[in-house]
């Protein structure tokens, strides 16, 4: 339903010009619907199919729809729905409300003795008034690549439900993205968790970016576990260097068994590099990104190994 | 009655010259409670919007209103047709060329007005923008100057390509003009015969102003009275108040015009935008008020641009790297309507200033104006007329010329800086420096960082880098300018005929505070600040007593505006002359109500006092109720004063600038460990509105310095047109700001002081500039061009090897 293909925000501005030879500021007029449950919300969604969509904090919805990319006749805020917030640790399961705010995120305790990379990560998501209304729901959901949840969700493995009409089903991250803003998600389904297990591995987010609020140059995401000196497992992912997260096996894998040494880190890396596929854009060409992408992913590998 | 109060004691509850007084705007702006263009809401106000053209270059075929027309709540569609019995579908610019209001019959940026939609509320006329229908046949789209001096496309069809413009002969079909000062051929055989001549081409990109707040009018025609009122982000009000005279046909008494509270100028709101008037003429047709208010992409794709001039060098000096002569070539981007914000003599600004700080006995500029399909423009972004790019100019060869004579370059700024016993100093291309003292500020500057041992520690680093030990580079930033603001003389400073004076009018109530209007606009400057604090110390009423107000053309005295630091030269100038008249006769009434001969009383701080009696006083508060109570001999009732003041010269403020800064050459990510900047602006007002406004530009430097561009693909698209692309700092991104002063009074200006505003913008982006280019200098760099982003920066470690 949302289908903008590989194009990236800033240059969908242009594109707004080409096709549209008009400036952007306002929305067209839509219907604002605000239930206190889920079953609302999935009736208001089943009533109007393509025409309606969900809300969350609205950081990539509202700004779509200003430039009029996003047509959205039926509006449905989720905020009033008190079962989509909030975060359990239990049993070794970490398990987040889709409408949990990213400022919920990072003031957790539970949450950052569980998983420390989230407070890591989301302290590097924007700044902290965006921070006070996004949620990471929404950040996982909308399958923009630049959004740094995307990439994180799948080092650390962690399942989404998903809710409609045909009930609860559960999908990986790692399986959930297809391509930009093109998701596992259905229309008429809404994402309301994600859940993961509690980790003790070692872990770092490196993100390079121009300025607060900006996407990443490159970013990556890398969780090691060790013992007795080697790793025992490695998982690293990266955001906003292609038009999916991309989550890679081979790097990890260049890492198990190893003392994390300059030649395993040096094999993860090319490995990593061999998985992505960044665009040009306003932050530079494709040979500086792929660059810098190994910069990034090589500090991270070090710095989780660090803490491991 | 003893004088329970110290003299010293009287001086601080003036907070006159020299007091750092908290500004008096800052209540209502942090509580909320300014009132901006966008706040003004009159009755049965309808709102208008733009359709604009996605192409860069395209004839308009055809424009189907019909639609929007039909849509419920649409009042007008305003097309160059409507336009053009009135004579508006053109509209003059400052530079002395014409600039399409409305598209009439083609389009040369993408973003120009087509058609303007005036609708109930802002909701209705998006939609409606949506509903206009154009049809386009699009034409070759030159985005690069040079390759439109060479090209057939003929952008301006309007124009006769054979006759001269504003500024002489044109060249080509795209050439608006040539503008020189010096001796080019004597320059040419001084750098033929020099020992060492160092030659560089630089880019200064295409960047903007973008005030936090956009651009904006509510016009207002009451048709009964005649009278038009004008609400807008006006840096100039009285200039726009005569276009809008005289391009309407309203004679100038019956146009009112208002910049209320503005947020944020930097040259963006110097300029008259098609917005303006097509509010202007949507509220005469329709008898309402209009309002027309842009938002962040069309402030950033369409309203007034900064710099865009690509600058060709040669520097000659002997062997001991005395500075011979310079020669400077510029090819100026003025985008498709020459709208550049200049004094009308001077189309390439004070860029003749590039001579900087240096006594360089012979020296030649030319400037070429071109036009492409960018957005008209060319405004002095937080500098005076194109002085930011004058200033990088020579900051840039000064470290070319370094590296060409193997030099230290701080050594070799000192050795050719004027010095204090030649000023006032007439420099090779025309300028009269009025005061300066380079050496100690220069002294103290490289004093305060430690030069010598940054330097020591710079080659520390290199000798790591270089043994595999760091993967950082260190960088020294340097820069010493001269900027010349004020203007100016009306003898050769003008904008669209009106001389540079400015004004203050001054009335003193009889209870002992006052009103002082004056032809300026603060910005965010502080002038309900600082300009009390003059008149406190001129006139001995407390700064807290006295009302500063501005931007109204029905009340101020006529003025020419607020921008190229001119504010406190011109029209603080005039304050004080105002002041004066006011003291003068307050010595008047004075000496009367004493009893003695006016020779026999004097100015002490608040009050006038007999002459060896100081006992025996008027306060101004008595004098000030004397002027409104008693019949005085020979004297007036009341106590006013106007000033209109004509500028002898410009003043020239100066500064010292060390950047220190680390690279790291992997990522291309710069980080800044220390700024710290010396400003010499004369008599300093107020402490803590300088330093405010150093830090704003600094800020201001560091973002075009290191990443704020407005940038075009082939096709004239622009790239850069959210703050998403433009960088606009945060304080995430500002480091700490050291600042420091000298004192070197102007001679000429009455209480000494000179601009100070813009000051960190001209030297400040030379620095960070030099900071990177130096960090790069030991391994063979010589320059590369702004804006230093990640991606540039890394390409140049990249391109010197630093990844092998």
């Amino acid at each position: 339903m949302f289908a903008l293909a590989l194009i990236e925000l800033p240059l969908l501005y242009s594109e707004v010009y080409r096709r549209q030879g008009g400036h952007r500021m306002i929305t067209s007029a839509f219907e604002y619907h605000r239930p206190s449950d889920l079953a609302g919300a999935l009736s208001v969604l089943e009533e109007h199919g393509d025409d309606a969509r969900v809300i969350a904090g609205g950081h990539s919805l509202i700004p779509m729809m200003k430039l009029r990319m996003a047509d959205v006749p039926h509006l449905i805020d989720l905020q009033d729905i008190a079962d989509l917030k909030g975060i359990t640790v239990e049993v070794g399961t970490v398990t987040i409300g889709a409408m949990t705010t990213q400022h919920d995120l990072i003031n957790n305790k539970a949450l950052l003795a569980a998983a420390p990379i989230i407070h890591e990560a989301a302290l590097q998501i924007a700044d902290p008034q965006v921070r006070y209304m996004g949620t990471i729901g929404g950040n996982v959901a909308n399958g923009d690549p630049g959004n740094d949840m995307p990439g994180l969700m799948q080092c650390l493995d962690a399942t989404f439900t998903l809710v409609g009409p045909d009930g609860t089903r559960s999908v990986k991250a790692r399986e959930f993205y297809e391509a930009a803003y093109m998701t596992e998600r259905e229309d008429g389904e809404i994402l309301t968790q994600i859940s993961f297990p509690v980790t003790n591995s070692g872990f770092a987010y490196e993100k390079q970016k121009r300025k607060i609020g900006d996407y990443a140059t490159a970013a990556c995401a890398v969780l090691i576990a060790k013992e007795d000196g080697k790793v025992t497992s490695a998982s690293v992912a990266m955001t906003n260097l292609s038009d999916v997260p991309v989550l890679s096996e081979a790097a990890g894998a260049a890492l198990v068994g190893t003392s994390c040494d300059a030649i395993a880190m040096k094999a993860a890396v090319a490995a990593a590099l061999q998985d992505i596929d960044p665009t040009e854009d306003n932050r530079g060409p494709v040979e500086f990104k792929i660059h810098v992408a190994g910069i990034i992913i090589s500090r991270a590998i070090a710095r989780a190994w660090s803490r491991a | 009655m003893k004088d329970e109060v110290t003299r010293e004691e009287r001086v601080t509850n003036l907070k006159g010259l020299g007091s750092s007084r908290k500004r008096v705007e800052d209540a209502r702006f942090t509580q909320g409670k300014g009132h901006y263009v966008d706040d003004i809401n009159l009755p049965g106000m309808l709102t208008g919007d733009f359709v604009r053209s996605p192409y860069a270059h395209a004839r308009v075929k055809s424009i189907n209103i019909d639609a929007a027309m039909a849509l419920d709540g649409v009042v007008a569609v305003l097309t160059a047709k409507d336009l053009e019995p009135l004579s508006l579908h053109w509209m003059p610019t400052l530079a002395g060329d014409k600039q399409m209001v409305l598209a009439d019959g083609k389009v040369l940026f993408q973003g120009q007005e087509v058609a303007f939609v005036v609708a109930k509320d802002r909701y209705i006329a998006a939609d409606a923008v949506d509903l206009v229908e154009v049809e386009y046949e699009e034409l070759p789209v030159l985005v690069d100057p040079f390759k439109s001096l060479q090209s057939d496309v003929v952008l301006r069809e309007d124009l006769d390509p054979t006759a001269p413009g504003a500024h002489g002969p044109r060249k080509h079909h795209n050439h608006i003009f040539t503008w020189e000062a010096g001796d080019e051929e004597g320059t040419n055989a001084v750098i033929d015969d020099a020992d060492v001549v160092a030659t560089e081409e630089m880019y200064y990109h295409r960047t903007h102003p973008c005030p936090l707040e956009p651009c904006g009018s509510v016009a207002s025609m009451d048709k009964v009275n005649g009278k038009l009122t004008l609400y807008g982000t006006f840096q100039a009000p009285h200039v726009v108040r005569t276009v809008a005279s005289l391009l309407s046909g309203i004679e100038e008494h019956n146009i009112r015009v208002v910049s209320p509270d503005i947020g944020g100028g930097f040259g963006n709101k110097v300029g008259v935008y098609p917005g303006y008037v097509c509010s202007i003429v949507a509220s005469i047709v329709t008898g309402v008020p209009v309002k027309w208010v842009e938002d962040r992409m069309e402030n950033l794709m369409s309203t007034a641009f900064a710099r865009d001039y690509w600058m060709k060098g040669k520097i000659s000096a002997t062997k001991e790297g005395k500075i011979t002569g310079l020669h400077c070539h510029v090819t100026a981007d003025h985008g498709a309507f020459d709208a550049c914000a200049d004094p009308t003599k001077f189309p390439a600004g004070f860029m003749s200033i590039c001579t900087g700080s240096y006594d360089i006995p012979i020296a030649y500029l030319g400037v070429d104006g071109v036009y492409t399909n960018k957005a008209p423009g060319g405004v002095s972004y937080r500098c005076s007329f194109r002085v930011t790019e004058a200033v990088y100019f020579i900051e840039r060869m000064i470290e070319v010329l370094a590296i060409e004579l193997n030099m230290d370059a701080a050594e070799l700024r000192r050795i050719n800086f004027i010095k204090k016993e030649q000023f006032p100093y007439d420099s090779a291309l025309g300028w009269e420096y009025d005061s300066g003292d380079y050496h100690t500020a220069w002294d103290k500057a490289l004093k305060a960082v430690d030069y010598e041992g940054l330097r020591k520690e710079q080659a520390e680093r290199v000798a790591a880098f270089k043994r595999g030990e760091t993967r950082t580079i260190m960088g020294i930033g340097l820069s010493f300018f001269t900027e010349i603001v004020g203007a100016g003389p009306v003898k050769n400073c003008d904008i669209l005929g009106m001389g540079m004076f400015d004004s203050c009018e001054i009335r003193i109530h009889p209870t002992g505070s006052a009103i002082a209007r004056l032809g300026t606009i603060s910005q965010g400057q502080g002038h309900a600040t600082t300009f009390a604090q003059i008149l406190a110390s001129e006139i001995g009423i407390p700064a807290d007593s006295i009302t500063i107000e501005e931007g109204d053309t029905d009340t101020a005295p006529y003025g020419l505006g607020t921008y190229g630091s001119r504010s406190t030269p011109v029209a603080g100038a005039a304050t004080a002359m105002a002041g004066r008249k006011i003291r003068a006769k307050a010595q008047m009434i004075a000496a009367y109500l004493l009893e003695v001969h006016d020779d026999d009383v004097e100015f002490d701080v608040d009050r006038f006092v007999i002459k060896g009696a100081p006992e025996r006083f008027k306060t101004m508060g008595e004098i000030a109720y004397a002027a409104y109570n008693q019949a005085i001999p020979g004297l007036e009732p009341g106590l006013e004063a106007v000033s209109y003041y004509d500028p002898p010269n410009m003043t020239y403020p100066f500064g010292a600038y060390v950047c220190v800064m680390d690279i790291d050459v992997d990522t291309g990510v710069p980080k800044i460990n220390r700024f710290y900047a010396l400003d010499d602006c004369g008599t300093r007002i107020n402490p803590m509105v300088i330093e405010g406004q150093i830090h704003g530009g600094l800020t201001e430097a560091l973002a075009v310095a290191l990443g704020q561009e407005i940038a075009y693909d082939d096709m004239g698209n622009c790239k850069t047109a959210t703050l998403m692309d433009f960088f606009l700092p945060t304080a995430w991104e500002v480091p700490n700001f050291e600042t420091d002063f000298t004192v070197t009074p102007s001679p000429h200006h009455p209480i000494g002081a000179k601009g100070v505003g813009e000051s960190p913008h001209v030297g400040g982006v030379p620095c960070f500039s030099n900071a990177v280019q130096d960090a790069f200098r030991p391994f063979g760099n010589r320059h590369t061009n702004m804006p230093h982003d990640h991606w540039r920066i890394w390409k140049t470690a990249n391109d010197l090897g630093l990844h092998d």
